[in-house]
């Protein structure tokens, strides 16, 4: 039978492996053409204090994409929960409650996350609209509550630091940024939820097949309306990250995250069809986006080229996984290639180049 | 779990029971005033034509759908309709075998046997060590499963039909129901795994639990059936004790029954 041996080499069962094999690569390529950037330690660190809210977000996602959903509203809960922690930073600060304003910020953002969240799952799981769609309207919907609640203003909030919560969320310890520590344990909590909780189970279930689900006894509606809850606070937390460590608040922030947060969770092998998903891929993929952007104008491209070498290493990535997973296809490439190399006619290469190109010429 | 189960308490005379169920997808009526019950120690045999209802109402009675109206009972209490769930029918021990689809393609074996009643801790967290093992425990037993590499960590997508049939068995197996629901079991087997099937029936007997079988094979369900009960478009229309009819006679009537509905959908 032509079944995988079940002793699976050793690479394989380490979740992730290829992936985070990518980002080394790519930072030794960097080493090479930046050495003066990238053998110093204080890149690193920047890594550490700007990718955390990247990563908090690749996780969330990670479990939504996990039940074959989506949430394109979590830009508008950066914004809106930031806002929420900036209000009352800012200006619970002045009033008798400025010994917990900082507290209280962090709160309301998580609280006004999960309402985010919350209708999000009403609407996808007890409506049945499709997730694509509902919570794109939610993106637009709580931008603009935003926008308006805030009057479009910004706040500057460099006296956050004389709050608690900015010392325990985005403070030093020595140099190291404690919302790298935060980032992590969020991820590692998600990691644990997905792969050895009922809800992570649950949630791989109905990415697989809904109905299934329903069969062996899973409520399907109401894991959904818990798992977009659990994205509206991911987001609200990675807002408070990001809100923080600026010491600002504006009423477009998150908006730049949308497609840097997909490309991360897809980069790191997460499956589009649902089902199959890993929150080890998806924190790599946040660190390879990082780099890239940090990378690229080290190196002395200009920022121009930072979207264009992301997508490049977006497809790339996707390819990889795909033959990663499917031996067929594999097998089929390297008869192509190893076709193309000998210039031989009527090997077998030759067959699967024609099955490839009869699939091109179908219209 | 695994020694001889005790048999349910004597305290019931039905281990389900429906009145006037009746259930609409749009325009199609798939149940119409179904009057059904199954005894504490009884197998029924559901026989009828494709399209009959059949998986309609032993979904029904296993919590995936709700009738439109009609009543239920599990062993004689009346069932709450919102409140009754796959879940619920899992805590009341009735299992079903599902006729399509009830396991996780991309999901290993160990995570499709336990699925909606994981071994948690009590923050819910899996025993994923207790689950494999009894997960390969049953695959060494599984109906349908010639041991052909098939692990714990064996994906669905990698079986075939007839193993997937003896895992979704196996599953029910090992879960000791008082009531077993098998929905079409046999379709993708082997004849020596009828076989099994069949006497994995029988044993329900024994146990003094009860089965609903359902089967187009009627010889298959004519040995081992108690009674065999006939739909035909959404309703009942017959009721026989073992023995009341040969084997024969009841294909002669399955058959008048067909041409009946080929002649009255003609008129
Ligand atoms: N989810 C559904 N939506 C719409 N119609 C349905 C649905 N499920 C079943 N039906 C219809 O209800 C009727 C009864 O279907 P059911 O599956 O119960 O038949 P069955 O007796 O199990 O047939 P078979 O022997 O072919 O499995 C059929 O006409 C079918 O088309
Ligand atoms: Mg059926």
């Amino acid at each position: 039978m032509a079944r995988p041996p079940e002793s699976a080499a050793w690479y394989r069962r380490i979740e992730g492996l290829p992936i985070i094999a990518v980002l080394a690569a790519l930072i030794v390529v960097f080493m090479i053409s930046a050495p003066h950037v990238f053998l110093n330690a204080r890149i690193y660190l920047a890594f550490l204090s700007d990718v955390p809210p990247l990563l908090v977000l690749g996780a969330g996602l990670t479990l939504v994409v996990a039940a074959g959903e989506i949430d394109l509203s979590f830009p508008s809960v950066v914004a809106f929960s930031g806002y929420l922690l900036a209000y009352c930073v800012h200006e619970l600060g002045q009033t008798a409650l400025a010994p917990v304003a900082g507290w209280l910020g962090l709160v309301a953002a998580l609280a006004g996350g999960a309402l985010v969240g919350w209708v999000n799952g009403i609407l996808v799981a007890r409506l049945g609209i499709p997730s694509i769609i509902a919570t794109l309207a939610m993106q637009f919907f709580w931008g603009g509550i935003t926008t308006v609640i805030s009057g479009g203003l910004s706040y500057s909030l460099t006296e956050a630091d004389q709050f608690a919560v900015w010392h325990v969320l985005v403070g030093r310890v020595g140099n190291f940024p404690m919302q790298a520590v935060w980032a992590f344990g969020f991820a590692a909590f998600t990691w644990l939820i997905l792969n050895r909780h009922r809800f992570g189970e649950h949630l791989l279930f109905i990415g697989d097949n809904a109905a299934v689900a329903r069969v062996v006894g899973v409520d399907v509606e109401r894991e959904k309306v818990r798992l977009f809850v659990a994205m509206g606070v991911a987001a609200a937390f990675a807002s408070v990250l990001l809100t923080l460590e600026n010491r600002e608040f504006f009423n477009t922030q998150g908006g730049g995250y949308l497609l840097e947060v997909m490309a991360a969770v897809f980069i790191g092998g997460t499956s589009v069809f649902g089902g199959q998903a890993t929150v080890v891929g998806s924190v790599a993929g946040s660190f390879i986006i990082g780099l890239v952007e940090a990378g690229l104008v080290a190196t002395g491209l200009q920022g121009f080229w930072v979207r264009a070498v992301v997508g490049i290493v977006f497809i790339a990535a996707l390819v990889f996984h795909m033959l990663m997973d499917q031996p067929a296809r594999r097998a089929a490439l390297f008869r192509m290639l190893r076709g193309r190399a000998e210039g031989r006619e009527g090997s077998p290469s030759a067959h699967s180049m024609g099955s490839f190109s009869s699939k091109g010429g179908e219209k | 779990m695994n020694g001889s189960p005790a048999a349910p308490a004597a305290d019931f005379r039905y281990i389900v029971r429906t009145e006037k169920l009746d259930m609409t997808f749009g325009m199609v009526r798939a149940l119409t005033q179904v009057d059904f019950a199954v005894g504490r120690n009884e197998i029924v045999g559901l026989i009828g034509d494709n399209g009959a209802g059949k998986s309609t109402l032993i979904k029904v009675l296993s919590g995936v759908l709700r009738p439109t109206s009609g009543r239920i009972w599990v062993r004689d209490r009346l069932i709450d309709p919102d409140d009754y769930s796959v879940r619920m029918a899992h805590e009341l021990r009735i299992e079903t075998v599902h006729q399509e689809k009830s396991l996780g393609e991309k999901q290993p074996l160990w995570r499709n046997m336990f699925v909606g009643r994981q071994i948690t801790d009590r923050f819910g967290f899996i025993r994923i060590k207790e689950e494999r093992a009894i997960a390969d425990r049953m695959l060494r037993t599984a109906i349908g499963l010639r041991g052909a590499g098939i692990s714990v960590d064996s994906t669905v997508r990698d079986l075939s039909g007839g193993e997937r049939q003896g895992i979704a068995i196996g599953r029910a197996m090992h879960f000791e129901a008082d009531l077993i629901v098998l929905d079409e079991p046999t379709v993708a087997l082997a004849v020596s795994e009828v076989r099994k099937v069949l006497h994995f029936v029988e044993t329900i007997k024994q146990s003094g639990r009860a089965c609903i079988y359902i089967e187009h094979n009627l010889a298959n369900v004519y040995d081992v059936a108690d009674r065999l009960v006939i739909m035909d478009r959404g309703r009942l229309v017959g009721d026989f004790a073992r023995g009341q009819m040969s084997l024969n006679d009841l294909t002669e009537h399955m058959i008048s029954l067909h041409e009946e509905r080929a002649g009255g959908t003609a008129a």
